[in-house]
């Protein structure tokens, strides 16, 4: 691997000589040096864009798909309704005790990424993270506003006038535009979107709307704007650990050294493929210089690629001076093309000696491995997951009460849940290895066999007070095991839960 | 110790001319946003304590006026007016109209069982349990003055020998050694005739004596059999309830000093609506008849 090595901005400035007997002070702070990405074509670039576009595609529409689930129910597609505390994505919908499933997703995507990683390299940096999505959203307004590259940094030198000051403004505006559709797409997430953006536009939305729309619409603008390499650089954690996840076999973006240097003049003799252009320097949306190998600023977009295959071509060279390479065939061209001199043999000998890259290898074996677990476990809790739930909640106080008979009565608070948007009706029975009478209270009706019938309110809770009893004369133990049951009509037990009877202690 | 202020060779800055052991003190102040983020909060607490109270004397209340209680105060009270409209119909009703109503129901369960951990539960516990020595328990089946959810309105509404209503609930019980009705062996007599009435007694000889005196003493009251008499308060004698405890010592000493419990009259202290609350969630707590 090569080294990891801090570019040139970074690194403390030179020491001069002060007038005094001691060295003048250093400062450790480096201020940032405004980054200026030029426009590239190319194959990756056009992948890029397509990403870009399905990505915010998504984002932005799919608050206003509709599902229909019937009177009474949300129809919005994808919607986290807060309030009423259920979350609704196509035909699943679950509740917040349920949110282990969204959990799970994290997990699914967490694992993803990995896998993606070992794999491709930094393929999430580069080209969905929602940070380098509109960054290059935003660069690309920029740049259709200010002009390429030197018309931005020259915009950016010359004095204020109305010219610059239109220029800018027209961009600022651009910006916040995007910014408040996107933080106005977020809160569609949480709210009915038709209704959100009217009450949004006509002033009569809640406060709590207008903050989240405020919050997002500035972290937008804020992070997209004027952070952008930053965030990736200093505030996110994922490029600090994925080397974690990277090793000699990932697909990196590489600079092709053995084939490029020494660089220099294209005329010149003696001197490699790299003619030292800056071409792929100047398109880096991070500013980084690729050639100087593996960096934790590079977020493995490949836009050098495009730019260097670019010049090569006018060059009449080959293409992929920069490429995805794995470090490990890196590694053998660089061995097999040591004692050559630079040479269009040189480059071929080394672009012979590489092997196909180890796509299926321990580390992503393992990670597919987890992949299909986390798969396999969600997939096994939806398929079991269960639309009518019992909890038991026996009364603490009293522990039980004795009846003027000398009879021991235990009182339970029975919630059904029911997650269907129909009533529901259930026979409740009592399994216990000693003779209790159960009383639900309020239960006018009977089920078949003359149990008990409870009812269960559509998409919502009911609470039902259950009496135990022991008849007088049975000989009394502290605790007994009991199992309510919900049956159906067809005489299926849907879900059972396990409890305790108490009685005094026996003496 | 001090020395003299001179500049750091390595940073450019000034020294406060503190050393200790060789160590030199940089003065690097605060910084500035630090520094004005403070003098803001200091300015924020200047008009804080002209706006609001910030001192602890009578009508100190600040240019606003606005003091927490007052504000506790309205919250509560608007809390009671979007309960009103439930409250006044539970108010114009009966526990026994309520308990029918689902929504009635429902309401005055819930708001039952915070008046009455409010109210209640420091004599007859958390859940209605009660406690020895006379705070009955009110979640079984057996009641001094009845169970149903009238009687139960009337005991919650008028109490127990309080002497604040005068529907109250009251009787007396003769303290029957004390007065000199009984003598000690007649009151042990009794005492173990009782006890068999839950067919409990250990000694047939002092129970049949027993029986002629509780016959004339206590069977106007408690029933030939022990079954009690609600509408004088007398409890049941025969069951396996026993208020002030059912061993031979404490029945005696009931028989020969009396007991008498106190329950304060509600109806004075809280609305109709929580009376009628009250009656609803401690009818549904188990016990309730009808």
């Amino acid at each position: 691997m090569s080294t990891i090595q801090p570019p040139d901005r970074l690194k403390p400035a030179a020491k001069t000589e002060g007038t005094q007997q001691a060295a003048a002070p250093t400062s450790l702070y480096a201020d940032r040096q405004k980054v200026y990405p030029k426009a590239v074509k190319g194959p990756v670039r056009r992948a890029k864009w397509a990403v870009l576009i399905l990505c915010l595609a998504l984002y932005y529409l799919v608050p206003w798909l509709r599902w229909d689930r019937g009177p009474g129910a949300p129809d919005q597609a994808v919607l986290v309704d807060i309030g009423n505390g259920r979350l609704f994505f196509f035909f699943v919908e679950i509740w917040p005790q349920e949110v282990y499933f969204l959990t799970g997703l994290l997990v699914l995507g967490a694992i993803g990424l990995f896998v993606a990683t070992s794999l491709f390299g930094r393929v999430w940096c580069g080209f969905t993270c929602p940070q380098t999505v509109w960054t290059d959203l935003f660069m690309w307004v920029e740049r259709v506003i200010q002009g390429d590259r030197n018309e931005r940094m020259r915009l950016d030198k010359q004095p204020w006038t109305l010219e610059k000051l239109r220029k800018k403004g027209l961009t600022h505006a651009a910006w916040l535009l995007i910014a408040a559709a996107t933080g106005g797409a977020w809160i569609m997430y949480f709210n009915d979107a038709p209704t959100v953006t009217v009450d949004l536009l006509t002033g009569g939305a809640s406060l709590d709307v207008y903050f989240y729309f405020g919050l997002f619409t500035t972290t937008t603008y804020v992070l997209a704007g004027w952070a952008r390499e930053q965030v990736c650089t200093y505030m996110c954690p994922w490029p600090r650990f994925q080397a974690a996840m990277l090793d000699e076999n990932s697909l990196v973006v590489t600079y092709r050294d053995w084939r490029g240097e020494p660089r220099g003049k294209a005329k010149a003799d003696g001197i490699g493929d790299c003619v030292d252009c800056q071409a792929c320097v100047n398109v880096c949306p991070t500013g980084i210089d690729i050639r100087d190998g593996q960096q934790l600023e590079c977020i493995g977009c490949g836009l050098c690629i495009d730019a260097c295959d670019d010049i090569m071509k006018r060059l009449d060279r080959p293409t992929g001076l920069i490429a995805f390479e794995t470090l490990s065939n890196l590694a053998a061209s660089t061995a097999a093309t040591k004692a050559l001199p630079p040479s269009r043999a040189r480059c071929a000998t080394g672009m012979e000696v590489r092997r196909v890259p180890r796509f299926i290898r321990p580390r992503t074996l393992l990670y597919a491995g987890m992949l299909g677990a986390v798969m396999a476990v969600m997939l096994g809790a939806w398929l079991l997951r269960q639309t009518v739930t019992l909890s038991v909640l026996r009364d603490r106080a009293p522990l039980f009460v004795t009846l003027s008979d000398g009879g021991i009565r235990n009182a339970y608070t029975l919630k059904i849940a029911n997650k269907d948007r129909d009533i529901a009706s259930y026979a409740l029975v009592l399994d216990s290895r000693t003779a209790l009478q159960m009383q639900v209270q309020e239960a006018p009706t009977t089920a078949p066999g003359d149990r008990p019938m409870v009812t269960t309110r559509p998409d919502g809770i009911t609470q039902w007070r259950v009496l135990l009893t022991q008849p007088p004369g049975t000989p009394t133990r502290t605790s007994i095991p009991v199992t309510f049951r919900l049956v159906d009509g067809r005489g299926r037990t849907v879900v059972s839960e396990s409890s305790i009877f108490l009685g005094p202690e026996s003496r | 110790m001090p020395t003299k202020i001179e500049k750091d060779s390595l940073t450019g800055t000034d020294t406060t001319g503190h050393e200790w052991d060789g160590l030199k003190e940089l003065n690097t102040p605060l910084p500035k946003w630090w520094l004005y983020v403070m003098y803001a909060t200091i300015a924020f607490a200047a008009v804080w304590v002209v706006l609001y109270p910030a001192f602890p004397f009578q009508g100190a209340t600040g240019v606003t006026g606005w003091i927490a209680r007052e504000a506790v105060v309205g919250d509560v009270r608007a809390a009671q007016s979007r309960m009103e409209p439930m409250l006044a119909r539970i108010r114009a009703s009966d526990p026994k109209t309520i308990a029918a109503d689902p929504e009635l129901r429902a309401f005055a369960v819930a708001g039952g069982r915070t008046a009455f951990a409010n109210n209640c539960a420091g004599c007859h516990g958390a859940g209605g349990q009660g406690a020895q020595g006379g705070f009955p328990s009110l979640a079984d089946d057996d009641w001094i003055w009845g169970g149903t959810h009238d009687a139960i309105r009337h005991t919650i509404a008028n109490g127990v020998r309080a002497g604040e209503s005068d529907e109250e609930r009251t009787s007396q019980m003769p303290r029957f050694l004390a007065d000199g009705v009984l003598t000690l062996p007649q009151v042990n007599d009794t005492a173990e005739y009782v006890l068999s009435l839950s067919r409990r007694s250990t000694d047939a000889a002092a129970a049949g004596r027993g029986e002629a005196l509780y016959a004339e003493n206590c069977a106007a009251c408690h029933g030939e059999r022990g079954e009690g008499n609600r509408d004088v308060g007398a409890p049941r004698l025969s069951d396996q309830i026993w208020l002030y405890g059912g061993d031979k010592a404490s029945i005696a000493r009931s028989i020969a000093y009396a007991r008498a419990g106190v329950m304060p009259a509600w109806g004075q202290r809280l609305d109709p609506a929580i009376v009628n609350m009250l009656a609803v969630y401690v009818h549904a707590l188990g016990g309730g008849e009808n």
